[in-house]
């Protein structure tokens, strides 16, 4: 989170560049959603779109950081703005996902109509 | 206060929690509880962020005038309108990366990132940002093609914008911003504002560039595509700040994307290449090989007798039926059959509608058991026993020329409606459809074609339905 230490920046022989680490990161995690979205159900497609839009509002996490800068200058206020347009995606993007699925039900044959 | 590593870890946690979300959507019995599991995620991650910065009153503010803003809109949102809203998501994650990247390079000690910033950095940096940009400006030309806001400016129309040298504007452009990109990574800390305006100005320029060519109907490969970049952009950002947790999120996003725009491309038989480069179903049409023929046309009237005394019927959806918001009466229609002891069945096409997926959530909206909608594939082969094939606002999905060679839509993957013993088809009129190109399958003997609006046009076929 709190980015590169000194030791890293000297690099000493035997620790990793920090670019590295990340493209493990990067590359096991494409592996792994590869994996797990050919498993998504087309008819899911849509509010497969909508939660990963919400998922991918996560950056709310830098746009904090950046808005508790210490002085409060241009990236602070950057910062505040950013939260409030992602928030729109975080809740917004969740919320209308659980909508669409609340949605798709398997219905006892002769139910009433709505 | 949580100690570095607390936080790593704890993000790791909200990562796996967010594999979880996109598992649970393997089935719909499982999704919701997904999507939960998503919304833990998300909760951890905010938090941990939370307790280890500043001015975190200030921050929840932000954070709760988003989330109400967010909350309404999701609540008021129809389903219809589904694509619009998720492009103008989509912006707002595009938007939020170049932000977030500009404060970056304001003040990158607030991050943890070294000042100057290091050249690596700086060009995970450059990628965020550019991808970022692309996503913002992309997605709203997306949503105002999606929203139809065509008729207040030509560049939201929904039929491909095209000029002439386009393609070289856009190399050059990509050329200009690659050179700006370079500039910023080499600059020293105090020249190096320039470059960066200069590169995320000519990406938000080619946002829109790349998205005016590309025409309503390839908006599902166009929306997905959007849907990748948004998680390519948080990747970038991750990448420069050294957070696994973004990173995590991003590429789980990306390949989403990725493999969404693969299947709609495949639903087409488009590269995605082609669709990229856009302008398809204008120029070169094939129309005159079919000379106009007469077709047999009935009423809603003949729809109701004709499906009454049928043994079981599929409904085939199109983006047709989204527009006129048929829904509900196509769900009251099939009720009303059922309770005759018709099987009624829906078979969706894999790029029916605007984005993917689009008539399943349409139908569940309707309350249509997501048991009775089926995938191409699994309806395919039983069109042959099937007694009427009622086509909804759809026209290239059922083309049967896709199956003949030489025909410019040769290979898209088609329902086989044409094999049903009748066929019915509503259209607001003898338009052809996105490709361009006439379907023989109006003119064929077996063929009934009921004009108007799907919605009206099955209303009536319900009241006649004795």
């Amino acid at each position: 989170m709190r980015g590169r230490c000194a030791g890293e920046e000297l690099n000493v022989p035997g620790t990793v560049d920090p670019l590295i680490t990340n493209l493990t990161v990067f590359v096991l995690a494409i592996v792994v959603g590869y994996h797990v979205v050919w498993n998504v159900t087309p008819a899911l497609h849509t509010p497969l779109m909508s939660v990963t839009n919400a998922i991918s509002s996560v950056i709310l996490i830098s746009a904090i950081v950046a808005a508790g800068s210490k002085p409060l200058d241009v990236g602070t206020i950057l910062g505040v703005i950013a939260v409030a347009l992602v928030a729109i995606n975080t809740f917004g993007g969740f919320l209308v996902t659980e909508r669409m699925l609340e949605m798709f039900k398997k219905k006892a044959p002769g139910e009433k109509r709505r | 206060m949580l100690s570095p590593n607390q936080v790593a870890l704890l993000h790791l946690a909200a990562s796996v929690l967010f594999i979880l979300a996109l598992k649970g959507l393997s089935h719909p019995l499982s999704a919701r509880l997904g999507n939960r599991l998503g919304v833990a995620g998300m909760t951890l991650a905010v938090l941990t962020t939370l307790v280890i910065t500043e001015r975190v009153g200030l921050t929840v503010g932000a954070l709760l005038v988003g989330g109400a803003v967010g909350w309404v809109v999701a609540r008021r949102v129809q389903m219809t309108e589904m694509p619009e809203l998720v492009a103008a998501m989509h912006s707002l994650v595009g938007l939020a990366a170049v932000l977030i990247a500009i404060a970056v390079v304001h003040t990158p000690a607030a991050f943890g990132v070294p000042d100057p910033i290091p050249v690596g950095n700086r060009a995970e940096l450059f990628i965020g940002t550019f991808v970022g940009a692309m996503t913002f400006s992309g997605s709203v030309i997306a949503f105002g093609k999606l929203a139809g806001l065509g008729r207040l400016l030509r560049i939201f129309s929904s039929a491909p914008v095209v000029f002439r040298g386009q393609h070289l504007v856009n190399l050059t452009l990509v050329g200009v911003m690659a050179w700006a990109g370079i500039a910023f990574c080499i600059s020293g800390a105090a020249e190096h504002w320039p470059p960066f305006i200069a590169m995320t100005a000519v990406a938000f320029l080619l946002g829109v560039l790349a998205i005016i060519p590309i025409g309503g109907a390839d908006m599902p490969v166009v929306i997905s595509m959007l849907n990748s970049y948004s998680g390519w952009a948080a990747s970038g950002i991750g990448f420069s700040l050294n957070n696994p947790l973004l990173i995590v999120a991003g590429a789980l996003v990306g390949s989403s994307g990725a493999i969404l725009s693969y299947i709609m491309c495949k639903g087409m038989n488009r590269s995605l290449f082609s669709v990229i480069l856009g302008g398809f179903g204008t120029a070169e049409g094939t129309t005159g090989a079919v000379a106009p023929k007469a077709v047999k046309s009935g009423s809603p009237e003949d729809v109701a007798f004709l499906l009454s005394n049928a043994e079981s019927v599929i409904i085939i959806p199109g983006y047709g039926l989204a527009v006129a918001r048929a829904q509900h009466a196509v769900k009251a229609m099939a009720q009303k059959l059922m309770a005759k002891g018709v099987t009624v069945r829906y078979a969706v096409h894999p790029v029916a509608g605007r984005m993917p997926g689009h008539m399943n959530v349409l139908l569940a909206e309707a309350d249509v058991p997501y048991d009775q909608v089926l995938e191409m594939d699994e309806i395919n082969n039983d069109f042959g026993a099937t007694d009427v094939a009622f086509v909804l606002g759809a026209n290239d999905v059922v083309n049967p020329l896709a199956e003949q060679p030489g025909t410019p839509i040769y290979g898209m993957p088609i329902l086989h409606a044409h094999k049903a013993r009748s066929v019915i088809v509503n259209k607001r009129s003898m338009a052809s459809g996105y490709a361009g190109i006439d379907n023989p399958l109006f003119y064929m003997d077996k063929t009934m074609m009921v004009f108007g609006d799907a919605k009206k046009v099955v209303e009536e076929v319900v009241r006649a339905i004795i």
